[in-house]
């Protein structure tokens, strides 16, 4: 497949490495593939890109001694230099007893992560998905904005110990903002399979949002009941978990966590788990250092239980990578997250919620403290005021500080339909309280 | 090379493309990374591409690929080009249009007295782990960490209008942290800015001229010193920012909307637009008086400087606010065609796969008349702020939230207390107006961002911000619940 080195390819090159390294061990990581974009405003295509191409990294060990080295050309000269580079560089160095090894190889479960008809998808299949909610804005006198990413990525990590891990992956993203001078409103969709993928849906959602949007009005700042769409749940969430759940952030004193494992710290409503193998997610076999995943159960009806572990933990604390390592120095790391689902719609949210704020998605979050989880952002695109049970009309939008751990401690209903919002599968939520600190123009 | 890129843009003219330009690039990187007395990684990089662009029936198409040869070169020239055909699918009344720009052919390299790739990396190790122990001489310091990376780059640029630039660049950067946490409480402190460190476009001789090792007991003890400060009041005070500080400010409130695709919508659904409309070009009070502000690609060492832009326009020194009144935006040839003018030559792409699109250069505060101590000195209460810890603002660049790594109270012409977990928000413009005070050229200094993130799929530019500390007058400090 154009583009794509295959796995007997990108392990015989991996192969190669480690037989050419003078290391006493060797790591390799071989990963790239096709990356297609057609991004649009203002109703017309504006910029509509390819990129494909690999990179290669080795890590070359003598003892405790680590080098490093990559490079983007696969040429066996060009392999052979970043094999040299990291083998100087490792001798140059004095022991990191910080290190623990790398992992043995252990059985990789498969999983079907490629499509072809995500591979196949052209620059015209894009074009015509992105006319389906440019007509569909210009019909409404609105103004679409947005992109339609369709890839195909490969990921090959082998070591000196005879870890020799592959995975193909495809992925498909259309995402629109529909917008005029006097609201917005924003839809996506994301899939393994661009079948999967509704141009008309993404299209209608959005527009209803705009047209719903029209005109806000200011409410003033402080505490609102809040319904937030599976987009924000996502984007809330993520503070949560990262560097939270990192055994090693854990173990140093970083992370909320720190002393409180088995302890009530969310509300009952509230389970969360990692699993690579879901197909409803990403699905990704094994971690960057080819340690095949674990479903990690990270809350059960609000007690904290696991945590992630890389390798160099793991072996640190006598116990097994979960695979989530391969982050460096920011420790182990969530990629697959799933929340339980509730019993509730968010037509069910809205009727139970006195004076609300309905959101759709937020803004350029930030942590502003990560021992508290307190972050601060904007909602964007669809935000709205709930009144005695009925969205009553849309308002300017809000910029939020709020701790994570009030959120997911206090939420009191939850979606019954999970979505896909990033890497992550979640479903709407409300929260009985919620503080919003400042407000904006529009 | 010349054989190569003109094939491409040969290529490109037959199929029917009306413009094309190719970029070869040719970037590798050395970093080193120290944490807590090891050496955390140790890496050498390089990346060797070319992407072409065309012009179709009016519509933009873009492929690129790691395979420089000459067959590879004709089947990217040819894939833009049915890249652009599906674009010219969905296209607006009007074509895209180029504003005109002068064929260039040029060669320009960036200043470097010592060549970073010609120092030892063992004395790279040694500055850093030195760094390290003094950090945690003190013993609350948790993670003590450290970096030092030098890149170069080395670009070709070749079009059909008969551009033909070569472009070499090299960057140089370091810095340190130390993290302290105890009882619920984490506090970070850096030198010589957070988000690692400081970067310009200089040799060695910048590294050396940070005295890293000067600053770094300091860090650990700030870092644990912060732990037990008062919590910063939720109040409406005076502010006075550093130029760390700043350099944040600009980057956010005034960078990004003066970009002028954003202006036309064409970020919005990802990064979003801007409040800056074009009726408000050469009218709108952005701040007061004492806000001179211009994007200057062509300063010596700027991170953001350069000789030619990816579009092969020459670097620029444009007046983005003059006395407070917003004058112009940051511009590539397409966007500055929709507005009827000429590029201000600010399209740039992070690497050879990805399209030039319109970044910032290096947007400077210029200095004003005050020293920092005559700032404080002249200020009754109000709060100093140095070092960004976290950032955030809206899809139209008005309504902000930053909060830093370290605070001092002013009281009655003093420094007072330490402060922890300080913040401030505002709306761009009216705080842009409250400014009564900006420090003069001695204070004045050139900030490297190496970690601008714009664009889909991501991009991230390396620019600059020159500012000194400055005065404003009744911000909101204190914002969240803390307790």
């Amino acid at each position: 497949m154009k583009g794509l080195l295959g796995k007997d390819e990108a392990l015989r090159i991996a192969s190669r490495v480690i037989e050419a390294s003078p290391g006493d061990m060797t790591e390799v990581f071989v990963s790239g593939g096709v990356s297609r974009l057609t991004r649009f405003s203002d109703n017309y295509i504006h910029q509509n890109v390819s990129d494909s191409g690999h990179s290669l990294r080795v890590r070359v060990i003598f003892g405790k001694k680590i080098g490093m080295a990559s490079t983007n050309s696969l040429d066996d000269d060009a392999v052979k230099e970043a094999i040299e580079t990291a083998a100087r560089v490792a001798e140059l160095q004095k022991p990191n007893e910080d290190f623990e090894g790398i992992p043995g190889p252990e059985p990789i479960p498969q999983v079907n992560t490629f499509f072809d008809s995500t591979f196949g998808f052209s620059p015209l299949d894009r074009a015509k998905g992105v006319k389906v909610i440019t007509e569909a804005a210009k019909a409404k006198g609105f103004r679409a904005a947005g992109a339609f990413q369709t890839g195909a990525s490969e990921l090959c990590i082998a070591n000196s110990l005879g870890v020799r891990a592959y995975n193909r992956s495809t992925s498909a993203h259309l995402r629109t903002v529909a917008m005029s001078d006097t609201g917005s409103g924003y839809a996506d969709a994301l899939a393994t399979d661009v079948r999967e993928i509704d141009p008309a849906l993404v299209a209608q959602t959005a527009v209803m949002k705009c047209e719903s949007a029209q005109n806000p009005e200011v409410v003033p700042p402080g505490e609102y009941e809040v319904i937030l769409e599976p987009r924000a749940v996502a984007d809330m969430l993520s503070y949560l978990v990262r560097g939270g759940f990192s055994a090693s952030a854990v173990s140093e004193g970083r992370s909320f966590l720190a002393g409180k494992l088995g302890e009530k710290l969310f509300a009952e409503l509230f389970s969360l788990w990692d699993d690579g193998l879901d197909p409803r997610g990403f699905p990704m076999p094994f971690d960057l250092e080819g340690v095949p995943k674990q479903k990690v159960v990270m809350v059960e009806k609000g007690v904290v239980k696991d945590l992630l572990y890389d390798y160099k933990t793991a072996k640190k604390e006598g116990k097994k990578s979960t695979g989530h390592g391969g982050f460096g120095r920011w420790g182990a790391m969530a990629a697959n997250l799933f929340m339980a689902p509730g019993d509730s719609t968010v037509e069910e949210m809205i009727k139970n919620t006195k004076r609300g704020i309905l959101i759709t998605r937020f803004h350029y979050t930030n942590m502003a403290h990560p021992m508290k989880v307190l972050v601060t952002g904007m909602t964007r695109d669809g935000t709205f005021l709930v009144e005695d049970g009925k969205v009553t009309k849309p308002v300017k939008n809000l910029r939020f500080t709020e701790s994570a751990l009030r959120v997911f401690g206090t939420m009191d209903m939850v979606g019954k339909e999970l979505h896909r919002a990033g890497r992550s599968v979640v479903p709407a939520i409300h929260v009985p309280a919620f503080n919003f600190t400042g407000v904006t123009e529009f | 090379m010349r054989d190569l890129t003109a094939q491409a843009l040969d290529v490109a003219k037959k199929l029917g493309a009306s413009y094309a330009d190719i970029r070869v690039v040719d970037k590798k990187q050395e970093s080193v990374r120290t944490r807590n007395g090891n050496v955390e990684s140790l890496g050498s990089s390089r990346s060797r591409g070319f992407g072409v662009r065309v012009l179709y029936d009016g519509a933009w198409g873009f492929s690129s690929s790691a395979r420089v040869t000459e067959e590879e070169v004709r089947r990217v020239a040819e894939e833009a080009v049915s890249i652009a055909k599906a674009s010219a699918t969905v296209k607006r009344e009007k074509d895209v249009v180029l504003a005109p720009a002068k064929p260039v052919t040029a060669k320009w390299e960036s200043k470097c007295e010592i060549d970073p790739f010609s120092v030892k990396v063992e004395d790279k190790i040694a500055l850093l782990m030195e760094a390290d122990r003094l950090m945690r001489q003190n013993k609350g310091v948790r993670v003590a960490s450290g970096n030092i990376m030098a890149l170069r780059e080395e670009k070709i640029f070749a079009s059909t209008e008969g551009s033909y630039i070569e472009q070499v660049k090299t960057e140089t950067g370091a810095g340190i942290e130390a993290t302290a946490a105890d009882k619920g409480e984490l506090q970070r402190r850096s030198y010589p800015n957070s988000a690692g460190g400081d970067f310009a476009s200089k040799g060695w001789e910048f590294v050396e001229s940070m005295n890293i090792l000067d600053h770094a007991e300091r860090v650990g003890n700030e870092a644990v010193q912060l732990l037990t400060a008062k919590q910063c009041p939720d109040v409406v005070t005076d502010l006075i920012l550093d130029s760390s500080q700043l350099t944040l400010q600009i980057h956010e409130s005034c960078g990004h909307p003066i970009e002028l695709d954003r202006v036309l919508g064409q970020e919005a659904s990802y990064a979003g637009t801007s409040f800056l409309t074009p009726e408000k070009k050469g009218t709108f009070q952005y701040g007061s008086p004492n806000v001179n502000i211009v994007a200057d690609a062509t300063i010596d060492g700027g991170l953001g400087s350069f000789g030619f832009d990816d579009e092969g326009v020459p670097a620029q020194r444009t007046t983005i606010v003059d006395k407070g009144i917003f004058m112009n935006y940051l511009s590539s040839r397409d966007t500055a065609a929709e507005l009827g003018e000429t590029s201000s030559g600010a399209a740039r792409a992070d690497s050879w796969s990805r399209i030039p699109i319109v970044r910032m250069t290096n947007i400077n505060l210029e200095p004003g008349d005050w020293t920092l101590d005559e700032i404080i000195k002249d200020t009754k209460e109000g709060i100093l702020m140095e070092t960004n810890k976290s950032w955030s603002i809206d899809d139209k660049r008005l309504n902000f939230q930053f909060g830093v790594e370290m605070a001092y109270e002013i009281k009655d012409g003093s420094i007072g207390e330490m402060i922890k977990n300080a913040n401030y928000t505002g709306i761009t413009y009216e705080f842009w107006r409250s400014c009564d005070a900006v420090a003069n050229k001695d204070e004045w200094r050139l900030w490297g961002v190496p970690n601008c993130g714009k664009g889909e799929p991501g991009q991230v530019a390396h620019v600059g911000h020159g500012s000194a500390p400055s005065r404003f007058r009744g911000v909101k400090v204190g914002v969240g619940k803390w307790q």
